[in-house]
């Protein structure tokens, strides 16, 4: 083998082998940067005030509540439309024309780039439905906006319920409805809650759908009722980025890790569940 | 042109009746224009070559074809005189009161308990549930083995073990008619008499229709024996008879091994 | 053996009722609640495009389509109005530009290296993390670019501004990096090994096996994750307002600031907003050009996908 091969060879195998650590190397900069700039601010004040002027009195207090009404509102609204999708799609949908349109719109639809999820959610639910810059509003949003991927979890996990359990249980009896609600969806819960909850975590980290609904940076109260002004933790991450004073920058980057921790164990409860209930049949 | 042997005439009145019934799937004809009779407390064996129709053809007693959108049905099939096919019948009830076991055991991925006492729960079962879980798996001789673990999951049972659950989960459901197909060929020697074993005894108070590939089954447990060969009815009746004195020459090649 | 009784006394199954029963019925309002359910996700689609064309309708009696998509000056808030959408169109396609510069080839080798070379161990030690950087709230990765890239862009060259377009594109390219690799070592691996043996039995390297034969089989898995990722990158918002700042100017250099059509519509949400009044039906304008080009994009991305699959999508 001539040696220009071999060289070429060896030339691209490194290549090959330095981008996949591209990412590590950015991973591992972005979150030691973060911890580095971060984790001074990190104290109980921290967590206890409001938003301030002034660095040294700022707090997440109102931004950490507000994601954690945004997170179990968006579930409460997503999880069961989601779930009912998918359990149509897969159970009862005839295959005809219809029914792959439908999926050809919820592929698409998870491909959507948030920020027009968030015009829809200012044109529809703030104005039209008149909800105001609340928080329902927001979570309504983010619902549309994660409905896509539980529709899709949901499907993938009901598909990999063997069928012969369906044929068991309608072979002793059962309607649709009872197949599905007594071993499908038993079967699949594992998978649709890993993908519920992933999709979640993705909301969690969205702030260009809530600003353009109306989520405010500056506000020294947490929402009390469904119609509260509210904020979200990206939201003002995004706001103490956007301030010149460096010791803004040094709360954002505490409130990322307050962001990150979160998002790390709601992942970290994802991956166990997916682990512990793999492989049942 | 089918054979249909004599059967005796005092003999038990026809619980199942099949009258011109052909079935196909999207434009491919299965199930081609078969009549025949299920007498009570028998043991009806199908048999023939792969793809010759009869797991259709089993499927068409309780409605199991209505699950695959291509299946398109012509003829009848009566149950105790009345069309199961009819307008006004629901296929639901249909499978409450014709039961089926399938040729790879496929318990719910649940426990023991849960498995027998599914079919009672979706038939809104209102007596002692304990009981009848109890009751089932004593009559596939499965309670001695399992009752202390009755909460433990049902796939960690031995092949033979969960198809013999797989029947008395049927049974739970008190149907008059059991349907098999191929019941035992998933499983190995031992397993497979003690499945026999039990449709002998289970005869008693069902009927049963078994499909099976192996011919010797047949002969060891069926009183009456159908041959099917590509979709027809070739010759039907009592199984000594077909054993041993065959009409049909397709018929007696089957049966020695010459095909299928 | 014995057998007992085969129905206990006492016992009651639910009497045989056909169509129409309370159960049927159970039955029915099920379907529908479900088919209702997926329903929605039509909806939603159909929502979108509703509220964008209304909005858009209404701006585009005050504003020319010829003006929109000819003029090169964007200035809304300015006293001289000008409405060209292409500062902002050439702002996002700069940014999705420098980001394919740095996701496309690195994911795609990247891609190679886990599905050619690397041993399930490593491979199970990358995925993960890989997965971690796709999980990342794009605001962080805003931090990322506004307290580390810039100023590393900025000492290497000092003509940048504060803010640029390289600076965000770079950091959309490590973001849609994962993306790209993932779905483009899917695509490698989906191809069969056969043909990587054969290739391997004529004498070829590992590398030639790679480049000429691997690849171009999964061409089109591997087109597919680049139209997606560039879609993505389009449609991303936080990192470009954070780091390439709101300067609407058409311009290749992409160390000077630009506005992409998403940070436009940012600016309009953090604004002060008066329903119906033109500024509000700009953001729907701009929306509607962003939700057809990234919609457009999905949708090839798809049809990529299912002619590679044999038309089954």
């Amino acid at each position: 083998m001539r040696s220009g091969r071999r060289v070429f060879g060896s030339l691209f195998r490194m290549a090959t082998t330095l981008a996949t650590f591209v990412g590590v190397v950015a991973l591992l900069l972005l979150l030691g940067g973060v911890l580095a700039d971060g984790v001074g601010s990190l104290s109980g004040t921290f967590f206890q005030n409001f938003a301030s002027r002034f660095p040294e009195r700022a707090g997440i207090r109102a931004p950490l509540l507000g994601t954690l009404w945004l997170l179990v509102l968006t579930g409460l609204i997503a999880i069961p439309i989601s779930v009912g999708a998918a359990v149509y799609l897969e159970e009862y949908a005839p295959r005809n024309w219809a029914t792959r349109a439908i999926q050809t719109n919820i592929t698409t639809l998870a491909g959507m780039p948030s920020i027009v999820y968030g015009i829809l959610g200012l044109a529809f639910f703030v104005r039209a439905l008149d909800l105001g810059r609340s928080v329902l509003a927001g979570a309504l949003t983010l619902s549309l906006l994660i409905m896509p991927i539980i529709v899709m979890a949901a499907q993938e996990a009901i598909r990999a319920v063997p069928h012969r359990v369906r044929e068991a249980a309608y072979g002793l009896g059962a309607t649709r409805w009872q197949v599905v609600r007594y071993q499908v969806i038993p079967a699949a819960l594992p998978g649709i809650i890993t993908g519920a909850i992933l999709a979640l975590s993705r909301a969690v980290g969205e702030a260009a759908p809530l600003i353009m609904v109306g989520a405010l940076s500056f506000i020294a109260f947490t929402p009390e009722t469904l119609a509260d002004p509210f904020t979200a933790l990206p939201v003002q991450i995004f706001n103490w980025v956007s301030r010149p004073q460096e010791e803004f920058r040094h709360l954002a980057a505490a409130a990322i890790i307050v962001l990150l921790v979160l998002l790390l164990s709601m992942n970290a409860v994802a991956i166990l569940i997916r682990h512990r209930f793999e492989d049942r049949y | 042109m089918a054979t249909i042997h004599e059967m005796k005439t005092n003999g038990p009145p026809p619980v199942l009746e099949v009258r011109n019934l052909s079935i196909s799937y999207g434009s491919r004809p299965v199930v081609r224009d078969i009549s025949f009779s299920v007498p009570g407390n028998r043991v009806v064996a199908l048999v023939g070559p792969s793809g010759c129709g009869k797991s259709t053809l089993l499927k068409a007693f309780n409605r199991m074809n209505d699950l695959n959108p291509e299946s398109r049905i012509q003829g009848q099939v009566l149950f105790r005189g009345q069309d199961l096919y009819g307008e006004h019948v629901d296929p639901v009830e249909v499978r409450r009161r014709i039961g089926m076991v399938f040729q790879e055991p496929n318990p719910f991925p649940t426990s023991i308990f849960e498995n027998v006492a599914f079919g009672p729960k979706v038939n809104r079962f209102q007596g002692d549930l304990n009981r009848l879980v109890e009751d089932s798996l004593r009559r596939v001789a499965l309670w001695d083995e399992v009752n202390d673990r009755l909460f433990e999951p049902a796939l960690e049972l031995s092949g033979g073990q969960q198809q013999r659950l797989c029947i008395a989960r049927a049974l739970a459901v008190g149907p008059e008619v059991l349907l098999m197909d191929e019941p035992a060929s998933a499983l190995d020697p031992k397993a497979s008499q003690r499945i026999e074993e039990l449709i002998y005894a289970l005869k008693r108070e069902l009927t049963i229709v078994i499909v099976t590939n192996n011919t010797q089954q047949a002969a060891r447990v069926s009183d009456l024996t159908a041959f099917l060969y590509m979709g027809e009815l070739v010759e039907y009746g009592p199984t000594d008879i077909i054993f041993t004195n065959p009409s049909d020459d397709r018929t007696e090649a089957y049966l020695t091994g010459r095909f299928g | 053996m014995t057998i007992p009784s085969p129905v206990l006394p006492g016992s009651r199954m639910s009497p045989s009722r056909g169509f129409g029963g309370p159960r049927d019925r159970k039955e029915r309002l099920i379907h529908a609640a479900l088919a209702f359910c997926a329903g929605v996700s039509a909806l939603v689609t159909i929502l979108t495009v509703l509220v964008l064309f209304t909005e858009a309708v209404g701006f585009f009696t005050r504003v020319s389509v010829w003006e929109f998509l000819t003029e090169t000056r964007w200035t809304p808030s300015f006293r001289e109005k000008h409405f060209g959408i292409l500062p902002l169109l050439s702002g996002s396609l700069l940014v999705a530009g420098v980001a394919g510069i740095v996701a496309l080839p690195t994911g795609l080798l990247a891609a190679i290296f886990l599905s050619e070379h690397a041993g399930t161990g490593l491979r199970n030690l990358l995925k993960p993390l890989l997965e971690v950087l796709a999980g990342i709230p794009t605001v962080v990765y805003g931090y990322f670019a506004v307290t580390f890239v810039t100023p590393a862009l900025r000492f290497l060259f000092p003509s940048a501004g504060i803010f640029n377009a390289a600076s965000a594109g770079i950091v959309v390219g490590i973001m849609i990096l994962p993306m790209v690799t993932s779905l483009s070592e899917d695509a490698l691996r989906a191809v069969p090994r056969h043909l990587r043996d054969a290739a391997h039995a004529l004498g070829a390297t590992s590398t030639e096996v790679s480049i000429r034969v691997v690849v171009p089989a999964g061409a089109s898995g591997i087109l597919a994750s680049f139209i997606l990722a560039l879609s993505r990158a389009l449609g991303e918002t936080m990192v470009v307002s954070m780091a390439a700042g709101n300067s609407p100017q058409m311009t290749l250099n992409p160390l000077e600031s630009v506005q992409t059509m998403t940070a436009f519509i940012l600016q309009g949400g953090l604004g002060a907003m008066s329903f119906g009044s033109l500024e509000y039906q700009t953001l729907f304008a701009v929306g509607m050009v962003l939700f057809l080009i990234t919609m457009a994009m999905n949708l090839a991305s798809q049809w990529v996908l299912a002619r590679f699959r044999g038309g089954r999508p």
